[in-house]
Parts: C-alpha cells; structure tokens; sequence
C-alpha cells in the first residue's frame, strides 16, 4: 500500500510545475507576483461585472448594460470615475492611520494568493503551512479596518469597526473548525497536497463543513446577508464612510479581492481546486471560483440582512456547535479508515448534515435566537 | 547572507515599534506600534525556520489580542486621545528597571548553544509527536487551557452589572 502511494506520488510530482519555474528563484518570484497582481486586478473587474448584472437579472432589473457591449466596459467607467473624484481627508482625523488604513487592508488580501496553486505546484511559495498562513494572514485585514474606523474620528466609521471586529471574532472560530475537517482527511495543511488528496471532491466528504465555511467566511469578510458593518440603511456606509477617491476605490478593491480570496479557498479546501477532465487545469480553477462568487451573489440578493444580536447567535449557538460536532464526525472517521475514506462516508455525512441542520434549526428557536437569557 | 541582512532590518523595525509603543501618547498608535512589533518577531520566527510558530504568532497576537486591545482602547472614551495620567510612573518605572536587568542578567549569563543540525523541513509533524505523541505535552496544554477559560469566566462573573 505505501509502495503504491509513493508511486503514484511521484507520478503527480512528475507532472507538477517545478518549484523555481519559470528562471530560477527570482524569475518564480517576479513571474508569480505579477500573475498574481494582474489575476486579483481582472478577476475584480470580472466579478463586479457579474454581481451587478447578476443582481440586476434576479431583482429584474436590467443591471448596468450601457458602457460598452453588454455593459461590459461599467467596471472600467467606474475605475475611472472613482479615480478622479476629490480625496477628502476630515479635519479630525488621525492623518497618518488615516492614510495607511486602505493599504494594511490590501496587503493582506493580495498575500493570500501566494498560496493558492492555480496548477499543480503553480503558486507563489508552496508553503508546509499554507492554509494557516492565510487564516493568519487574513486576520491582519481586520486592522486595516479597525484603523479606518478609528482615524476618521467619526461615529459611524467606529461603529461599523466595533461591529466588525464583534463579526470577526466571532466566525473565525467555525471558520477555522470547518478548515480543521478538511486537514483531517487530506493530512497536510499545504494547499497543493490538500488539491491533490482530492479523488473524491471534499464538499461531498465535508458537506456540512462546506456550507459552515460558506456562511463564516460570507460573514468575515462582510458579504450580505452579513454586511452589518456598512449597513446603509443603519451606519451610512460603515468603517468607510469618510474614504473618497482613490483611497475609497482601494477599500472597494479590497472588499471584491476578499470575496475572491474566500471564493478561490472554498474552491481549492473543499472543490479540488485545479483538478478537472479535459480542460486546463488553471481554467478549471478559475471556472470553480466565479461558481463559487456566483453562489455568493446569490445568497446576497435571496436573503435579507441579518440584525447585529442575530449575527452573534447564529456564530455562537448555530454555527459553532454544528461545526464541533462535524470535527468529531470527521476524526471518528478518520480513524476509522485512515487508508482514505470510502464513498459510503459520502452518503452517511450528507445524512448527518441533513439531519444536523434541520433538529439545529428547530432547536435555533429554543435557545431563543437573538436573546442572551434563554 | 539574505538571512543576515533580513535578521538586522527585522530586528531594527522590531525595537523601533517597541520603543513607539512606550513613548507615543496616542494610545491607539501605540496599539498600532505593537502589531508592527508582533509583525517583526513573526519574521524573525521564520528567518528561524520557525514558520508554524510564526503563522501563530500572527493568528494569536495580531489576529486577536491586538485586535481585542484596540476594542478595549475604542470602549474606553477617556483613553482615546493621550494617556490618562495616573500615580503609577514611579513604581512602573521601578518595576520596569527589575525586569530589564534580570532580562539583561540572564542573556548575558546563559551560555547560548548554537544547534548543528539542520532545522526540519515539515515543523508540523515533529510539533505533533511532541505534543500527541507519548510522554507528549498534551496535559500541560489542556490545563493552560482550563485555567485561562476558568479565568474568563471568573472575570464576566466578576464584572457583570446586576
């Protein structure tokens, strides 16, 4: 049995891109961050296209259809136009936190990318700790918005920041069990090798992690039905409310680059990534990620928002017991074949997700949904 | 000679953020000082080949205890433009002079070893033996754990209004 793993091992590594391709450590390096840069920058325009005219078909509306073929040139108009508007910096503010907030919260959401292998072995740095650096890595946006809030010196930026961190703190703890189920059964926490172990899609193995690591990540980085942090209708715009211009546009940047980053996670953890019949694999990896946005958008425009005690309920009495229990499952079951599961595993873990989440939604109501008492 | 180099910038950082944290009178600057410190340390883990410890150290000081300090500096309304002032400089400063000679007396006085191996290249197996594995430290672990819940909760009890 080992003999054979090895075997087929080396066969995938045969065909794996080389660690310094193209040209040596630097050429890699240089090749990969400008991939990366230029992928983050089109993927954005592409799915901005997508949610608006997504939106617009499922609201029945037209949607931005005037600039260029099928409104495909809006993204562009809109670039511009942000682009040229005034930079307005409040008098109040903290200058400097100000100025810096926009950019701490890009960095991260770029660095994310470094680890994501868009074909076997093409990524930027296959780390050991791959998953754990973006779960790392992504905790670092939180303070770029913390000090948005915080250097506009206004109400509401402070506000959205408070409700943001109260968010943040909450989901990364599902988030990150739902994660844990995955490494269990791929037994790495490298990106590539958890593509790889991927015979059969890990959303079926973890179907009820999928949807628990849908939902948290939806809620970490602010996507409705859980952007309470720029509630119009409650807080104007949230931590960015007195951002104009250019540094505005970054912060929308972020936002689509997160939403990216989150869509490209769910496709490499729990859609096997890269892997797929006839077309190239890279192809592939981006047709699962705009799937994944597209599913985004749709819950965005099916549900309504939800309110801020209903936000911290459905973490902490929803999602973080169903997610503990869905740990306990997958090493029950780990340990049981540790060969690799078995398909009957599939069928028994849709059942258990099925069940879980109808008795957990009844049950919801008991612990009395939003009520601290009980 | 990458490593040197990137040793010396890091550690340079390290200690300037460091020493903003102590003297800027913007509290929230100075919980700003801090993370870009915790950042520098992480790079100093990895310039270590520590990269599992570095990840963690983002997570746990960056991700959440930065992040629950700023929340505590944004709670509190008279702490958010300069330091409140107190009676305590005289005994902080005293306590801070203890610490830092002890600190000071013991790098001096360890007889640092410098390791011959190579560091491994996987860190999270041989942290897993460590920690599940037999005679591991799982027990430690689990009490540090309790401990710290027990001492969560004793401080709500504590601080909830009735």
């Amino acid at each position: 049995m080992m003999a054979l793993e090895t075997n087929i091992n080396n066969l995938v590594r045969l065909q794996a891109v080389p660690p310094d391709w193209p040209g040596g450590f630097w050429g890699h390096w240089v090749f990969f961050t400008v991939v990366i840069i230029g992928f983050v920058l089109t993927m954005v325009m592409g799915v901005i296209y997508i949610e608006r005219r997504g939106m617009g078909r499922m609201q029945s509306r037209l949607g931005p259809n005037r600039t260029g073929p099928f409104g495909l040139l809006q993204p562009v108009a809109d670039a511009i136009k942000v682009l040229l508007k005034e930079n307005i910096v409040p008098t109040a503010a903290d200058k400097l936190v100000h100025w810096l907030a926009p950019v701490v919260a890009f960095a991260p959401a770029l660095m994310i990318f470094a680890v994501i292998p868009f074909q076997n072995g093409a990524m930027l740095a296959d780390l050991n700790i791959g998953i754990l650096y973006v779960v790392a890595i992504s905790s670092v946006s939180t303070v770029g918005v913390f000090m948005a809030g915080w250097g506009s010196s206004n109400k509401y930026s402070l506000l959205g920041a408070m409700r943001n961190v109260a968010a943040v703190v909450s989901y990364e703890i599902p988030l990150v069990l739902a994660i844990v189920g995955v490494v269990l059964i791929a037994g790495s926490l490298s990106l590539n090798q958890i593509v790889l172990a991927q015979d059969i899609p890990f959303i079926l193995l973890q179907p009820l992690g999928f949807f628990l690591f849908f939902a948290a990540g939806c809620a970490e980085i602010n996507r409705s039905p859980f952007d309470l942090m720029e509630a119009d209708s409650e807080i104007v715009a949230g931590f960015h409310t007195e951002y104009s211009g250019m540094k505005f546009a970054m912060f929308y940047l972020v936002e689509y680059a997160e939403a990216i980053a989150i869509s490209a996670i769910i496709t490499t953890l729990f859609l096997s990534g890269w892997r797929g019949p006839l077309l190239p694999p890279w192809l592939w990896f981006i047709i699962k990620v705009l799937l994944v946005f597209f599913a985004m958008v749709w819950t965005r425009t099916t549900l309504p928002r939800i309110r801020i005690d209903q936000l911290m309920a459905f973490s902490w009495k929803f999602l973080l017991p169903l997610a503990v229990i869905n740990l306990l499952v997958t090493a029950l079951e780990v340990l049981a074949s540790p060969a690799g599961l078995p398909w009957v595993v599939v069928i028994i873990n849709l059942a258990i997700m099925a069940i879980l989440i109808l008795l957990w939604s009844k049950f919801f109501f008991k612990l009395g949904w939003g009520r601290i008492e009980v | 000679m990458g490593l040197v180099i990137s040793f010396w910038i890091l550690a340079a950082i390290c200690i300037l953020a460091a020493l903003g944290v102590i003297f800027l009178r913007n509290v929230f600057r100075a919980a700003l000082s801090l993370i870009l410190c915790f950042l520098m340390v992480a790079g100093l883990y990895i310039t270590l080949s520590a990269d599992f410890l570095a990840a963690v150290q983002i997570l746990v000081y960056v991700g959440a205890i930065s992040v629950l300090i700023i929340l505590a500096i944004m709670m509190t309304r008279e702490v958010q433009r300069g330091s409140p002032s107190n009676r305590l400089q005289i005994p902080a400063f005293i306590v801070a002079i203890l610490l830092l000679e002890v600190l000071v007396l013991t790098l001096l006085k360890t007889p640092w070893q410098i390791a011959t191996t190579p560091p491994l290249a996987p860190t999270t197996t041989a942290l897993a033996t460590r920690l599940f594995g037999e005679g591991g430290f799982i027990l430690p672990v689990e009490i540090a754990a309790v401990l710290i819940l027990s001492a969560i909760l004793g401080a709500i009890v504590l601080a909830r209004e009735k």
